[in-house]
């Protein structure tokens, strides 16, 4: 892949097409450009053995996250807390990279110091109530942990404010641009790396659907997007990414929307990925899926009825919001993958790492994912969100924090100011 | 003051407290003496002049900010947004090129997208709740209200991903880098404009005491350091402004932590200041300022002179919590306003803006305050707030977080839970 370099920096949609097939996209423009036939057997076997090597560590990631999923909630959270501390340490790495000449000792623990308030703060803030529910068993923990979270925010606050002690005690004379153009870009790094990081784990808690869902989609899209390039593609999408074109742009759509319908039908079916994870346990999981997952039977109008073998469809309702999950994959994740093709481009650079072999590294991977995750989250939290949980919430708040006495006095407070609401709309 | 800086040597751009410092103008007279008899009399008009339109807009800013303190929590927080604008204004001015600028037409409205994406995500969030309880009165405002915070969240992100496919779609070539670099500029001015001023807002609703005590401490602090570093100053403190001294600096401390809890007891006698406003109403204000805020008594100790005029001392509770606040405004705050000499030494610029006459930009003055209000908030919702979920507590979050139906339907389960409970226990 490296040695063709006349062609810009492909971006991850055409190095995920290119893992799929023999890259007869290549072939043609890299003969046109060939000096000699001598060359030609040389580069097919580097273009095989390349697509040999993306395709081998496709399928070692798809088999590591199918495992991660059969293990549960807290291992996939901890795969993607793993995920983010390697995209972290690229993305560091290149501006140092980026800017080679000027070194400060001890200025990447800054970074990282940085990086673990920020971890400590983000994580701490929403495994807050799944923690203190692990603990209820025991009252002493319960009192500790409890305690611990009285003062997260504090705790993290005086981190940070030490690490901005640190940063401006460690200021030099005529390194001020450099450093705070470092401080400026850890501070961006961290919030594009925790803001996606910590939707995705709060997703996984609401259920691994919702996180299994979006993150499959975008894949989708990308392999999607090449076949329909591949065989139709003709006029370009952008600027930024040449290889793109509006053919598979369109195509994939259609084909990212069509398989969201027919996966939110597969996986809604299992107990393990639709139900929510109230505390940290890694055991086998039990609820009542809710209204959402229930499958429910749709006839066929008569006339289409007698085309087909079947005489309905069976549909839940989830399918209907994963509709729209797709249309956001298809439409607008891919934007993050210009931006990051852009971002490429202004510092000139061809990939952010290179951990995974014929990649690049963790974060073109991750790219359009999180665009993904946070709008997941944000389509749950505002339209899946059944409307008689925050009900649930301080009910179950009641019932844990209130004495007996405490609850009856709180239900006479309620009765009294509901009597007096009454009297005042007369 | 221009002329003055290049007369003295050198010029090293100060941090607010040295333009305080020269407020009064005596650390600048020394060092003209020595160099040019002849230029004194004109230095010293200027100086005259200059101290005069100093202490003109200090009494100007001190007059109005009287005035809206007085006027009512809403009027304030009006105040904090114009200052909001005013700032954000200044920094994204300070690092834009005009010549690359010309090339991009629309560019600066990306940035003023971004910035009121941001706001109405931030206030939002804050004051939701309290726009709910203003418009309780009327059945239609309520719902159209519910229905607008429902999808809040919604509408804020399709706002940002809008401005962000904008972004992408306007990338020229040949400047990807400036303009991505002026993104990653405008997310790091947002973040800093709206943290404080987020955390100011919420610190204003839960009574203007906690958003008047952190913001006089840091005045006082400046003004103390300077007349303690005048009289007394002989050890510079840190090369980023080398007008400080340690002198100043320890002096300042025990000034602004005795302030601090003078202060608090002037202060803590006030309704108005204390209590705090549940929705956006600008009327009186009346409520019961709970214990923090009632007087105790002590009987002062024998061994105080006989001419202290009291035997008994009233101390508010709060009184203690307000000598940690002078604690970390003498110590910890300035560092805010290092962090801002730094910011401006290494990016070669004198001042931020020059909004007020004699003192710089707004960003200038408001550079310690950011620390301070955010501390303030963490403070206060760690040390202050009922230590335990108590009955009031829980009052809170169902009268301001659920709908009526929502609050009709607790209580139906709460009352079932307390009859199931008793016939338990009978």
């Amino acid at each position: 892949m490296r040695q063709k370099e006349q062609s810009p920096p492909p971006s991850p949609s055409t190095r995920l097409r290119h893992r799929k097939h023999t890259k007869s996209q290549e072939v043609f423009p890299d003969v046109s450009k060939l000096n000699g036939g001598s060359n030609l057997l040389v580069d097919d076997q580097n273009k095989y053995r390349s697509m040999w090597v993306r395709t081998l560590s496709s399928l070692w990631m798809l088999g590591g996250v199918i495992l991660i999923l059969y293990l549960g909630h807290l291992y996939i959270c901890a795969m993607v807390v793993i995920i983010q501390i390697l995209m972290a340490a690229e993305l560091f790495h290149l501006r140092r990279i980026v800017h080679e000449s000027k070194r400060l000792p001890g200025f990447w623990l800054i970074n990282w110091y940085f990086f673990f308030t920020a971890m400590l703060y983000v994580y701490g803030r929403i495994l807050r109530q799944h923690l203190v529910n692990t603990v209820t068993s025991d009252k002493f923990f319960y009192k500790l942990v409890n305690s611990l979270f009285k003062y997260h925010m504090v705790i993290c606050y005086f981190l940070y404010i030490a690490g901005v002690m640190w940063f401006i005690l460690t200021l030099k004379k005529r390194m001020y641009k450099y450093q705070f153009g470092q401080y400026a870009w850890t501070h961006m790094i961290l919030i594009v790396v925790f803001t996606q990081s910590s939707f995705t784990v709060a997703n996984i808690f609401e259920g691994i659907f919702w996180f299994i869902h979006p993150a499959s989609l975008i894949a989708i899209n990308d392999v999607a997007a090449y076949f329909f390039g591949f065989f139709f593609g003709r006029t370009p999408l952008i600027k930024l990414s040449p290889k793109k074109t509006w053919e598979g742009f369109i195509g994939g759509s259609f084909a990212t929307v069509l398989f969201a319908f027919m996966l939110a039908n597969i996986l809604g079916q299992f107990r393990w990925m639709t139900c929510p994870r109230k505390d940290l346990s890694t055991g086998w999981l039990h609820c009542d899926p809710g209204p959402l997952f229930k499958l429910e039977y749709y006839p066929f109008p008569n006339n289409i009825a007698q085309l087909l073998p079947w005489k309905g469809m069976w549909i839940s309702p989830v399918q209907w919001h994963a509709l729209w999950l797709g249309l956001f994959a298809s439409i607008i994740a891919p934007f993050g993958g210009f931006f990051a093709s852009g971002l490429k481009r202004a510092f000139k650079i061809k990939d952010f790492g290179d951990s995974i072999p014929g990649h690049g590294g963790f974060t073109d991977r991750m790219d359009c994912q999180m665009v993904m995750a946070i709008f997941a989250y944000i389509y749950f939290q505002s339209f899946v969100l059944a409307p008689g949980s925050s009900v649930e919430m301080i009910l179950d708040q009641i019932e844990r924090s209130l004495s007996h006495e405490e609850q009856q006095k709180l239900y006479a407070m309620l009765g009294q100011i509901f009597q007096d609401q009454k009297y005042g709309y007369l | 003051m221009d002329r003055d800086n290049g007369s003295g040597g050198p010029s090293t751009p100060s941090g607010p407290t040295a333009r305080l410092r020269r407020r009064k103008g005596s650390t600048e007279v020394a060092p003209e003496v020595e160099t040019n008899g002849d230029r004194l009399l004109f230095n010293d008009r200027n100086k005259y002049k200059s101290m005069l339109i100093r202490t003109y807009s200090t009494v100007w800013m001190i007059g109005g900010f009287v005035s809206i303190i007085y006027l009512g929590h809403l009027y304030i927080w009006a105040m904090v947004v114009v200052i909001q604008i005013f700032m954000a204004k200044e920094l994204f001015n300070l690092l834009r090129k005009a010549h690359e600028d010309r090339q991009l037409p629309g560019f600066r409205l990306l940035n003023w997208h971004f910035f009121f994406t941001v706001m109405l995500f931030v206030y939002g969030r804050i004051l939701s709740q309290r726009l709910v309880n203003t418009v309780t009165m009327d059945k239609f405002l309520y719902k159209l209200v519910g229905r607008l915070i429902k999808y809040h969240m919604v509408t804020c992100y399709f706002l940002y991903i809008a401005g962000f496919m904008w972004f992408i779609l306007t990338l020229k070539k040949k400047m990807y880098k400036y303009q991505f670099s002026q993104y990653a500029w405008t997310h790091m001015i947002l973040i800093v404009v709206f943290t404080q001023s987020a955390f100011t807002v919420a610190n204003i609703f839960e009574g203007i005491f906690w958003f008047l005590l952190p913001a006089s401490l840091i005045v006082i602090n400046d003004i103390a350091a300077y007349i303690f570093g005048f009289f007394f100053g002989r050890t510079p403190l840190i090369k980023l402004s080398p007008k400080k001294t340690w002198e100043g600096f320890i002096g300042a401390s025990f000034a602004t932590m005795i302030s601090a809890f003078v202060l608090a007891n002037i202060m803590g006698r006030f309704q108005w200041l204390t209590c705090p406003r549940k929705d956006l109403s600008t009327g009186w204000l009346e409520c019961d300022p709970g214990s923090l805020f009632k007087p105790e008594y002590y009987t002062v100790p024998q061994w105080f002179p006989e001419w202290f005029p009291w035997r008994e001392i009233s101390i508010l509770p709060v009184q203690w919590h307000a000598l940690c606040l002078g604690l970390f405004a003498s110590i910890i705050a300035p560092f805010g306003g290092f962090f801002a000499s730094g910011f401006k030494r290494a990016f070669k610029i004198k001042d931020f803006g020059d909004s007020i006459p004699g003192h710089g930009g707004i960003t200038d003055r408001m550079d310690c305050q950011m620390v301070m209000a955010v501390f303030a908030y963490i403070y206060h919702q760690s040390f202050i707030v009922p230590q335990s979920l108590s009955i009031e507590m829980i009052m809170d979050q169902i009268l301001m977080n659920l709908t009526f139906e929502e609050q009709r339907a607790l209580y139906t389960k709460l009352g079932q839970i307390i009859i199931e409970k008793q016939f338990g226990e009978s």
